[in-house]
């Protein structure tokens, strides 16, 4: 194709030349004018979908300064795997567990464990006493408070160990207790450190039965502690985003909540180790078993009962205040239900047949009349076949993954309804397409909408974006710590407080209830009671 | 350019194969480029979080270390803008076949369809072994050894001197 051969070499640039050189010019020039509509019409479609829709708040609070008003002592009543969790939240782990970590973030540079512990804020306070029934921990947590690998550096002092909780809400030097020990201990140490003056933070559910909720209640208010429950999911921005999105009435009148619980694992059923150095020597079995309603002598059977309590209601309420109670708080946060006028609930031992007396499959249903709202919530411990929440509104329908389903961190889905009333124009012009989302929410990837790539859309929800994109990650437990701590400083209410805890607590025991009774429960707001 | 004889496209029918070849591939390289220019949340993240086989652990390395993951996306997004552009004009695109080559090889070795390997990106079609990327890759190897832009592109310009 040697097309030039036969050219003069003095004419080089003849027109020739010049419209071949130039011939895929026009393509380039093609291309930018279709970039450009692209553009415009993403513009477009994106007004449409976000601001025209959702009215964009500021973006949710960050971390602030180190807490250096105050420096806080705090005890720990029961170490064990949630306690130990929460007390990592406020900057004290094992040197096992620091050892554990930093040798896995060596192994696999995707695990952020270590680094999320470490740049943790300092929260300016110090873990001075320790008290849990079984040797094995105490001596943890006692290695926890002294352990020099933290965020902020040395702590000041290794913590004391008390036999029994009242002797440590005795020590004039401990500010503030976590309670995290099995839930039918709660209200009894609770209401013992408010009146000594101890501001509490209490694990869910908040207590073993409806009576000793009212009085945790009624002990708070009166001793005006600072008390938090231990709902970490009131410290996640996509919860906050998607109560924006509810009170703007995007979901438009929302009639049916629908939440679930789905696990499939002997663990996430309650059938956790036991320790190989749990003994009658190691573990203090009369004072674990006081407030019980049933005693059995120590054995091996009281050695499962200690390990693997959720699975007995002579300590815990089952399902109802150990996975309920998470989604209902959640709900609770984003739409402000508050304790439901009746509930009724159902279910039974179908998988795990090993003794336990709480149910493996069980569902409850909560009316609220005057909301014209139910809410369902549906649980099973033998599929993962995975459910989410759903919100069910006239107009759209927002779908979040549950607690179960690795919380509500992933963030949400908007999808509008093909019926809509308020979408009506909108639907009928095709802007809005009831099979994509008019809104997808994902922590760290604030543009992700109905416009960006499927494949786009897939990561995010899948929550790899926030995990390892954007800003740092934070520890959603070690926030409500902080929030915890703040508040004692400062005089204000922390985000899960005691007014919102009841709730959580009242809801879950009429559902416990119902199931006990086999009828509906009905909320008596007046008397306090359950009738 | 002188050490392939472009005679070796024999007519018409052959160079307007390759040209429109070239000019397409340059429009997909482009608009990869810029539709991650333009968009402030693009990261190669979500790809390198789903590489299998031989580069996994290095595409691992790549996003645990924000450095990288910044050098990453930087090249990427310019490079592909940069050679599509290269492409589509038919400037330097003796070079820039090349480049992207490497570019399109290395989406296929952080990602290959082979047996076993299942990735949790939603596909948008079947591949086993072969795929889009590797086929690609073939084609500017194609383009690579019959070059075009000296005759149709702005290589003409600067080719005159060489061609005569």
């Amino acid at each position: 194709m040697s097309d030039k051969s036969n050219q003069p070499a003095e004419n080089n640039m003849d027109r020739r030349d010049l419209l071949k050189g130039l011939a895929t010019v026009p393509v380039f020039g093609l291309f930018l004018v279709n970039l450009w509509r692209k553009i415009r019409r993403d513009t477009l479609m994106k007004s449409n979908l976000l601001s025209d829709l959702v009215q964009e708040k500021s973006a949710p609070a960050v971390i602030s300064g180190l807490s250096d008003s105050r420096h806080l002592n705090i005890g720990i009543i029961g170490y064990g795997g949630r306690g130990s969790h929460l007390v990592r939240g406020a900057g004290f782990a094992t040197k096992g567990w620091t050892d554990t970590v930093a040798e896995n973030a060596r192994k696999n540079k995707l695990d952020k464990g270590f680094a999320t512990f470490m740049s943790q804020e300092d929260l300016n306070c110090s873990l001075v006493g320790v008290c849990d029934l079984f040797d094995v921990r105490a001596n943890q947590a006692i290695d926890a408070s002294q352990n020099e690998t933290r965020p902020g550096g040395k702590p000041q002092g290794a913590a004391t160990r008390y036999r029994h909780y009242t002797d440590l809400l005795a020590d004039d030097k401990i500010d503030a207790v976590i309670v995290a020990t099995p839930d039918h201990w709660h209200s009894r140490i609770t209401i013992a450190a408010a009146k000594a003056g101890k501001h509490v933070y209490c694990e869910k559910g908040l207590t073993r039965t409806f009576d000793e909720a009212v009085n945790v209640y009624d002990t708070v208010k009166e001793t005006g502690i600072t008390f938090q429950l231990g709902h970490q999911n009131r410290q996640v921005e996509a919860n906050e985003k998607a109560k924006q999105i509810i009170k703007q009435g995007l979901l438009g009148p929302i009639n049916l909540v629908e939440i679930a619980t789905n696990r499939n694992s002997p663990w996430g059923a309650w059938v956790w180790g036991i320790h190989p150095e749990g003994n009658a020597k190691t573990i203090d079995w009369d004072t674990f078993q006081e407030p019980s309603p049933n005693k059995i002598p120590f054995g091996e059977e009281a050695l499962k009962r200690f390990f693997r309590w959720r699975m007995w209601f002579d300590y815990g309420t089952g399902l109802s205040g150990d996975l309920l109670s998470h989604d209902f708080d959640a709900i609770n946060q984003m739409m402000d239900i508050g304790i439901p006028k009746y509930a009724s609930s159902t279910g039974g031992i179908y998988f795990y047949k090993d003794g336990r007396d709480v149910p493996d499959v069980w569902n409850a249903t909560f009316e609220y009349p005057d909301k014209d709202l139910t809410l369902l919530y549906s649980a099973t411990l033998s599929s993962n076949s995975p459910r989410g929440n759903k919100i069910m509104g006239h107009d759209a329908t927002m779908q979040m993954g549950g607690q179960s389903g690795g919380g509500s961190v992933h963030g949400f889905i908007v999808t509008a309804d093909s019926e809509s009333t308020q979408y009506k124009d909108r639907l009928e012009s095709g802007v809005i397409n009831p099979k994509y989302p008019i809104y997808t929410y994902s922590p760290g990837s604030k543009q992700i909408d109905g416009v960006t790539s499927a494949t786009s859309r897939y990561f995010a929800n899948k929550g790899l974006l926030y995990t390892y994109r954007e800003g740092k990650r934070v520890d959603p437990t070690h926030l409500h710590i902080k929030d915890w701590l703040d508040s004692i400083r400062n005089g204000s209410q922390p985000r899960c407080n005691i007014e919102v805890a009841f709730h959580e607590a009242v809801a879950c025991h009429m559902a416990t209830e119902s199931y006990f009774q086999g009828r509906r429960i009905e909320w008596d707001p007046v008397n306090r009671k359950l009738v | 350019m002188n050490s392939i004889d472009s005679s070796i496209i024999k007519d018409k029918g052959q160079l307007y194969g390759l040209v429109v070849l070239r000019v397409l591939i340059g429009w997909h390289f482009l608009y990869e480029g810029v539709s991650k220019l333009i968009n402030p949340y693009w990261s190669s993240a979500a790809y390198l979080l789903d590489s299998k086989w031989i580069f996994s652990g290095l595409a691992k390395t790549i996003v645990s270390n924000p450095t990288l993951l910044g050098i990453s996306d930087y090249v990427n997004m310019w490079g592909l803008t940069l050679v599509g552009v290269s492409l589509l004009l038919g400037i330097f695109s003796r070079y820039t076949t090349l480049i992207g080559m490497g570019f399109v090889l290395l989406y296929y070795f952080f990602a290959p369809p082979l047996l076993g390997l299942e990735y949790g990106r939603p596909g948008e079609g079947s591949y086993l072994i072969v795929n889009k990327n590797l086929i690609e890759a073939c084609a500017l190897w194609v383009l690579y050894s019959f070059p075009t832009s000296h005759i149709i592109g702005l290589d003409r310009f600067f080719n005159q001197s060489e061609s005569n």
